[in-house]
């Protein structure tokens, strides 16, 4: 498969950013328009006048582009050029799950036939590493920091894939950049499906989450692991198939690993705070019936 | 028969919205979004029913959720290639400024037709140019029409001048709330024949293709913005001529002609210039031929084009008067006066010309303006050029008793 993101973009050692979107065009082939929000994975592949996108690409601004992609698939149709030309949204999380909710809801709504890809670093990484929507429970972050009255952010990750499930979508997915075959095979899946699809890429950030810049798939896969990312997908709203775990791991392995949980293991409490996230773990695996 | 003659027998009586609307149908957008505010509803409702009847087969009409994503998609639709067009006004077009920018720096000529209205707070639904005058630096060229007829031929000059592969700049067709929106008067409705013959298809260079694959909206480091920011100031510097060749040319084919850039009206020997834009252009002339009537050399400029500002034909228009007078339906707040008598007093300085400008703001908030208001802003005038300026801007028609 070809890769149709050029080499040589500003993208950190070990950025997740740049495995989802090669994944995604790994899914996607030449044959696509893609949009992106304002974020990494903007600033690192087009400083003007270069571009790592291969095939046609456009940014708009941070809160528009499932709207921006609307745009363009209507376009597409009203000159007769659709076709099998796919149209993909690739943004951050902030970009999706916070400022971007109106737009997609509305897009979604509205039936476009377009996929959109959430690259899921679980903060505002472009900015310096602030607390978003889908940031986890206790996660360290600039703006939801550890200190000596908290544990960090105060609250769980916002569940995206059930919200664009409620909107109707056909087929919603999630996955992890630790596991290519899986994220490609459910990208294309969402592409060739008609109507508003959803994948949210679970995508760990070394410099965001302080991890060494070799780990990025270790890290992913822990977190899977551990049932803390569950992966599956949904048809027409329903649960059609997860990843089951073997011997799944206690949330301890994949918390120790990252530096914006380090405080967990500091802190008085922070045994407390450890058992709440393994709660967390063993209330995704009941829900989803992820053990083996 | 003359050109007017033959207007007369074309007239149908329709509400200003609908003839904006039938204009937008003409021009065949392929791709319209909009979403739905006061007092611009009765364009897309309009724009809804043509599409409900199979008007208009070749555009993607959508209801977007908010009008943020209304002009949002519009940049995904024009990038690809698509004639794009939207309305709003007001809340909502303060709601789209992010966007402005980004529709004008991406050079995507997007047409929209502004139903001005005051904003909030306190909230009013009623007509004044606060809501666009704010979009003043947002890169888009900003069109005002006196009239209906006016707002309707518009539309199709607006797409002209806004594709012409110099300018690409996005336009806005500026029209007063309620007073042209809801009014029903006698228009000529644009003939599709013509606007054929006037407004060829769109055909942009640079679009998104598979087959050709391009970046938009790269990020520019301070080594190469600001000559972004520069090539669309020379863009606005041809597009001064552009918007005088689109209404002349339209005239050479609707024989209809409302001004290019600004309008003049009596004021060859003026000594006393009004400037002034949108809907109380009519009311001026009246005052000014009962005045003329009376031996008073009083005239009026009307400026069209507000983006680019006419500096020029300003200066032109105005190098014989003794007086300026401007009237803003806008006010900067801790200025103290509207942009129209700003940007006067701005192209004014450093010229010969050396008249007082005095600048009143009326009609806010739709608060309505009589002849009696016209009258006493042309006497205070008179007291200006006998005795000199004592104030230079300020408000009109205060109600003492809320203040």
């Amino acid at each position: 498969m070809k890769s149709l993101l050029a080499p040589g973009h500003r993208g950190c050692a070990g950025c997740c950013d740049a495995m989802a979107a090669k994944f995604t065009l790994m899914a996607a082939g030449e044959d696509c328009i893609v949009v992106s929000p304002t974020g990494c994975l903007e600033v690192m592949t087009t400083p003007y006048p270069e571009s790592a996108w291969e095939v046609p690409w456009i940014h708009s601004l941070f809160e528009n582009t499932a709207a921006v992609a609307s745009g363009i698939e209507a376009g597409l149709n009203a000159l007769g050029k659709k076709k099998n030309t796919k149209v993909i949204a690739i943004g951050g999380d902030g970009a999706t799950i916070d400022i971007g909710v109106r737009s997609i809801s509305g897009a979604f709504e509205r039936g476009h036939d377009f996929t959109y890809v959430c690259m899921d670093n679980e903060a505002y990484m472009n900015t310096g590493v602030q607390r978003s929507g889908a940031t986890p429970y206790d996660a360290s972050t600039t703006t939801s920091p550890a200190g000596r009255a908290s544990f960090g952010n105060p609250r769980p990750k916002k569940n995206m894939p059930a919200i664009m499930a409620a909107h109707g979508s056909p087929y919603v997915a999630t996955t992890s950049v630790a596991y290519p075959k899986d994220a490609i095979k459910k990208v294309r899946r969402a592409i060739e499906t008609e109507g508003p699809t959803y994948v949210q890429i679970h995508a760990p950030c070394p410099t965001g989450w302080r991890f060494d810049s070799s780990k990025t798939v270790e890290v992913g896969r822990l977190a899977v692991e551990t049932a803390l990312w569950p992966m599956y997908e949904m048809v027409d709203g329903k649960i059609e198939a997860v990843k089951k775990i073997k011997n799944r791991k206690s949330v301890e392995e994949y918390l120790k690993m990252q530096g914006r949980f380090k405080h967990l293991f500091k802190k008085e409490g922070g045994d407390a705070e450890i058992k709440k996230i393994q709660e967390i773990a063993d209330a995704n695996a009941k829900q989803l019936g992820l053990d083996m | 028969m003359t050109a007017q003659e033959v207007d007369k027998k074309k007239m149908v009586v329709v509400e200003g919205s609908y003839a904006v609307a039938h204009s937008v149908k003409i021009c065949k957008p392929n791709v319209i979004s909009a979403y739905p505010i006061t007092p611009q509803t009765h364009i897309v409702e309009n724009l809804s029913q043509f599409i409900a009847d199979g008007e208009m087969p070749d555009c993607e009409y959508h209801n977007v959720e908010s009008e943020f994503s209304a002009l949002s998609a519009l940049v995904g639709a024009s990038a690809v290639g698509a004639r794009t067009y939207s309305a709003t006004t007001s809340q909502g077009l303060e709601l789209m400024h992010e966007v402005l920018f980004n529709v004008s720096g991406m050079r995507l000529p997007i047409v929209m037709t502004i139903i001005n209205r005051a904003v909030s707070a306190p909230i009013n639904i009623w007509n004044d140019h606060q809501d666009s005058i704010s979009q003043r630096d947002t890169g888009w060229i900003q069109l005002y029409a006196e009239d209906t007829q006016e707002a309707a031929d518009m539309t199709a000059q607006a797409h002209k001048i806004a594709e012409d592969k110099d300018v690409l700049l996005p336009v806005m067709i500026c029209m007063d709330g309620y007073i042209l929106s809801h009014v029903y008067e006698p228009v000529v409705l644009l003939e599709q024949d013509l606007v054929d013959e006037y407004l060829p298809g769109y055909a942009p260079v640079f679009v998104l293709d598979p087959k050709n694959p391009m970046t938009f909206g790269a990020f520019a480091a301070p080594s190469t913005y600001t000559e972004f920011r520069y090539l669309q100031e020379q863009a606005m510097g041809v597009a001064l001529k552009k918007i005088e060749d689109a209404a002349n040319k339209f005239n050479e084919i609707f024989g209809r002609y409302y001004g290019g850039l600004i309008d003049e009206y009596e004021t060859e020997d003026a000594e006393i210039i009004i400037m002034a834009m949108g809907s109380i252009i009519g009311t001026i002339k009246d005052v000014i031929d009962a005045r003329r009537s009376k031996g008073e050399k009083i005239g009026l400029l009307k400026v069209r084009s507000f983006r680019p500002f006419p500096v020029e034909a300003t200066r032109k228009a105005l190098k014989n008067a003794k007086v300026i007078v401007t009237l803003d339906k806008n006010i900067s707040i801790g200025l103290n006066e509207g942009a129209l008598c700003t940007e006067t007093k701005a192209c004014l300085h450093n010229t010969n010309i050396d008249a007082p400008v005095i600048g009143y703001t009326v009609g806010l908030g739709g608060r309505d303006i009589p002849i009696h208001t016209i009258e006493n802003i042309i006497d205070q005038a008179k007291e200006v050029m006998s005795s000199g300026i004592t104030v230079e801007s300020q408000f009109t028609d205060l109600r003492e008793d809320l203040i």
